[in-house]
């Protein structure tokens, strides 16, 4: 709706950008993940009345260090009957992908490092790639335990693409390009509240891609032992951890990106802003992950497919019927329709709608 | 074309993170559907029946502690009524007072870690078992004041208790009385209109009421499937008449009945806790009882409601100083009857709910 | 109160039913011939004022002559309980009829007195052992097991 404005050019020519990005990128990455596994810990303490690690260096923050130090010394063991290349490469197809998504994702005006834009439609073919590798750590560890939780997986990233796909368009409708930095420069008005249906459907379903409570049961410590990664031990465990912690912060990215405003604030520099905006995204998270009890398989489909699928639909006509009819008209009118709408359609659909089967006869 | 498809057995356990003990389960999957399970167990077995053979009556009391070890005061009850009713031993008041009230503070316990360990297999990841092991603490302090020990307290006798409790304790319990329904109600809170919790576990592994009288279950799983059976109420030992306390039962029998009637159960102990502080005479602790006692030649059956069902001791005594014949009636054993009807047609994720549901602790069950 | 019935007074109504069957009967206890055991105990649990719906234990004890075992059983409606025993007088191998079929909460206990004194109960759809493992030796309740 607004009209793009395109930020400067960096300086250095091709490689000598690319170079300095993917440096960028890594350190973010690693720095970040080491930061919110520490960060995880401790917020997840304070909110079960106990303290969290707090020897390890000042206030614990050594501890995810400490952690890595344990894993890398650790025996790597192969299951004898598995298959051994599928077992190594599974870990390494899993984390390669989680660091081509942050190739479009823009930590400044302009910083970026490739402004594709086609951004937002990479990030989602992208980020499917990992479920692959998830699955060949499953297969891979000859246990019919890590095979449930495969396959669990697979269920449930195939069935979740679709409604965090569909809410994702509402967006793209609204900003007129599929590019992460036309995204961000949109939003003069946050599309959290332009598209607070969108927001809440897009939040559920990624927090069911990257295995998070209350959708982690593809690792139920419960249930399933560790499920796919019970066989893993050592750096590959190191990585699928890794993953996990990247993925999460993946998702604080985008949705940081495609409703808060990316990099937009006031006062501060706007780097700050971005990662402001992340950790309250993750804080989020963990807060959703202490607090609710988890899902089974069956009502995990059930919500995906009942819930969520329709419910992106109509997000979907009801934005298009708005942009199309109300070309023209202010902001904040549209702020307050949507979230009326979202409030109705909500509360109507949760009415009518059961959550999984019950019983089977045997 | 058709796709064929084959069920596989799958053994869940023994060693396992939420089985509450070493209980192994062989389960015949068919893609996440049970259809069939088998129970096995026997794996803690100490052979305490015969060991209590060799044993003075006053010696076998540390080896009931560590039958439920999560509610040994039960267990030690339990065992002294026992040997009371066969040598017919009177017990003073004071006594009887200080038993009811380590009793229901072992309910209140028991009851914490069952409900907590549940919400845990539900997957709420230890944030309400952390809770409640918060309260249990104080439980625990308590405890400690009195006999010494955290978690096999060895504190009653026949004829009483060992030992009264040091002048501490009774505003530590008044204070406690007075907290603890607040907690309650804020683990309550969280928690009772949760709806992944009602969609986890209402429905889930019906236990019906006819089925549920056929295998004698006793203790909340009785009680939630419909049928007001409380030893308390019906059988009163001890000085339980002169409470007044409701029995909380439940309608279907599903898995979040049972949670809801041990919290109410928690808030059933606290009010009887509150009565017996405010009836709590003077006097001694312990009547005057040999330390090695002859019971006449005879036999004696005595019950209680332990946390976690009907607990007996079955005794025979032939005049000497150890028992001729000692045996457990175990609740959790006797709970576990059902537990393939409860479980079949369900999913892996829901057997593990079921299971926890009907708390059980496996040093009950082998003995 | 759980009132707990006289044995003398079931005596003589069980007498008319099913004559032959008490061996003795006791102000606290009932002691019936092994034979008739199943009958005796249909006849408790279907008996309208009798009612015992509610198996409460079984125990099995090993007096040297004999084991014997005991049924505590309750009535939840009317809120009475009475004690049923039996005996089996071989040492070698016992068995008695099984009452898995009137009470199922038999089922594990049964099996744990076939475990540890060896008393095999006809009529148990799973009479294996229950907390010892397959391949045990002799039953260690009984009091002549190992004994120096």
């Amino acid at each position: 709706m607004a009209t793009p404005v395109l930020p400067p050019d960096w300086p250095g020519g091709f490689w000598a950008h690319w170079a300095v990005f993917v440096v960028i990128i890594f350190v973010f990455l690693m720095a970040m993940v080491v930061g919110f596994i520490w960060f995880e810990r401790r917020a997840m303490a304070i909110m079960q009345a106990r303290l969290g690690p707090n020897r390890t260096g000042p206030f614990g923050l050594l501890q995810p260090v400490a952690d890595a130090l344990k894993v890398l010394l650790k025996e790597d063991i192969i299951p004898a009957k598995g298959d051994k290349l599928v077992h190594w490469l599974a870990p390494v197809v899993a984390f390669i992908p989680l660091l081509m998504l942050f190739a479009v994702v823009p930590f400044q005006g302009g910083a970026i490092l490739a402004d594709l834009n086609i951004g937002i439609l990479y990030i989602v073919a992208v980020s499917s790639v990992t479920t692959v590798g998830i699955f060949m750590a499953g297969w891979a560890s000859n246990n019919k335990y890590s095979l449930l939780g495969a396959m669990r997986q697979v269920a449930s990233v195939v069935s979740y693409e679709i409604p965090v796909v569909l809410s994702i368009i509402g967006v793209v409708l609204l900003t007129g390009s599929l590019s992460m930095q036309q995204i961000v420069m949109a939003q003069d008005i946050p599309f959290i509240l332009l598209q607070p249906l969108g927001f809440l459907l897009f939040f559920i379903g990624a927090l069911a891609e990257i295995n998070r409570a209350p959708f982690d049961l593809m690792e139920a410590d419960s249930e399933i032992v560790a499920g796919f990664h019970t066989e893993y031990s050592g750096m590959k465990f190191a990585l699928f951890y890794l993953v996990e912690y990247g993925e999460a912060l993946a998702i604080s990215a985008i949705v940081t990106t495609l409703f808060l405003g990316g990099w937009r604030g006031p006062v501060l520099p706007p780097w700050l802003w971005f990662l402001v905006k992340v950790v309250i995204v993750f804080f989020v998270i963990v807060w959703v992950r202490t607090t609710v009890p988890r899902v089974r398989i069956d009502q995990l489909m059930a919500l995906a497919w009942k819930f969520l699928f329709p419910l992106a639909l109509l997000n979907l006509l009801i934005t298009a019927v708005e942009i199309l009819v109300w070309p023209t008209v202010s902001l904040w009118l549209l702020v307050l329709v949507n979230i009326a709408i979202m409030v109705i359609l909500v509360l109507l659909w949760s009415r009518l709608f059961k959550l999984g089967w019950g019983r089977v006869e045997v | 074309m058709v796709i064929k498809t084959e069920p596989f057995v799958v053994n869940i356990g023994p060693a396992h993170p939420s089985t509450h003990g070493v209980f192994r389960m062989k389960a015949t999957l068919d893609g996440e559907v049970i259809v069939d399970m088998e129970p096995v167990f026997g794996y803690l077995h100490r052979g305490i029946e015969k060991l209590a053979e060799e044993r003075t009556y006053t010696g076998v009391i540390p080896l009931t502690d560590r039958l439920d070890y999560l509610a040994s005061m039960s267990n030690n009850l339990a065992y002294c009524l026992a040997v009371e009713k066969l040598g017919g031993i009177p017990v003073p008041e004071r006594a009887e007072y200080l038993r009811v009230i380590m009793a229901e503070l072992q309910r209140i316990a028991s009851h914490l870690i069952a409900v907590g360990a549940f919400l845990n297999d539900c997957g709420a990841f230890m944030t309400p078992i952390l809770y409640m092991l918060r309260e249990r603490e104080k439980i625990l302090d308590l405890f400690e004041m009195a006999s010494g020990q955290r978690l096999t307290y060895n504190y009653m006798r026949v004829g009483g208790v060992s030992q009264d409790v040091p002048e501490e304790f009774v505003p530590a319990l008044g204070k406690f009385v007075k907290v603890m329904p607040r907690w309650i109600d804020e683990y309550d809170q969280l928690l009772k209109e949760n709806e992944i919790l009602l969609a986890r576990a209402k429905g889930v592994g019906i236990l019906p009421k006819e089925l549920a009288i056929n295998i004698s279950a006793s203790g909340p799983v009785l009680r939630a499937s419909g049928v007001k059976w409380d030893i308390r109420k019906a059988d009163p030992y001890s000085v339980y008449e002169r409470f007044e306390f409701d029995i909380p039962t439940g309608s279907v029998g599903d898995c979040y009945d049972r949670y809801r009637v041990r919290i109410e159960e928690m808030r059933q102990s606290v009010c009887i806790l509150k009565q017996a502080l405010e009836q709590l005479p003077q006097g001694e602790v312990r009547s005057d009882v040999p330390h090695l006692i002859r019971p006449p030649v005879g036999e004696a059956y005595g019950h209680i409601e332990a946390p976690r069902g009907e607990l007996g001791f079955y005794l025979v005594s032939d005049n000497s100083i150890a028992p001729y014949r000692f045996h457990v009636r175990a609740p959790s054993l006797i709970n576990l009857t059902a537990l393939r009807e409860m479980m079949v047609g369900w999913k892996v994720a829901d057997a593990i709910i079921i299971f926890g549901s009907i708390d059980i602790n496996m040093a009950e069950v082998d003995r | 109160m759980t009132a707990a019935l006289s044995g003398n007074e079931i005596a003589t109504r069980l007498q008319k039913q099913f004559p032959g069957s008490i061996v003795e009967s006791g102000p606290n206890s009932l002691l019936v011939k092994s034979e008739s055991l199943l009958e005796i105990a249909t006849f408790l649990k279907t008996t309208p004022g009798l009612d015992f719906d509610y198996l409460a234990a079984i125990t099995a004890v090993d007096y040297y002559d004999y084991f014997e075992v005991i049924y505590q059983l309750t009535s939840l409606q009317h809120n009475h309980s009475l004690v049923v025993k039996t005996r089996c007088y071989e040492r070698e191998n016992p068995s008695l009829p099984s009452v898995v079929t009137l009470w199922r909460g038999a089922d594990f206990q049964e099996r744990e007195i076939y475990d540890l004194m060896g008393i095999s109960f006809d009529g148990h759809p799973n009479l294996k052992r229950i907390v010892l493992w397959e391949g045990f030796e002799g039953h260690p309740l009984r009091k002549d097991y190992l004994r120096w």
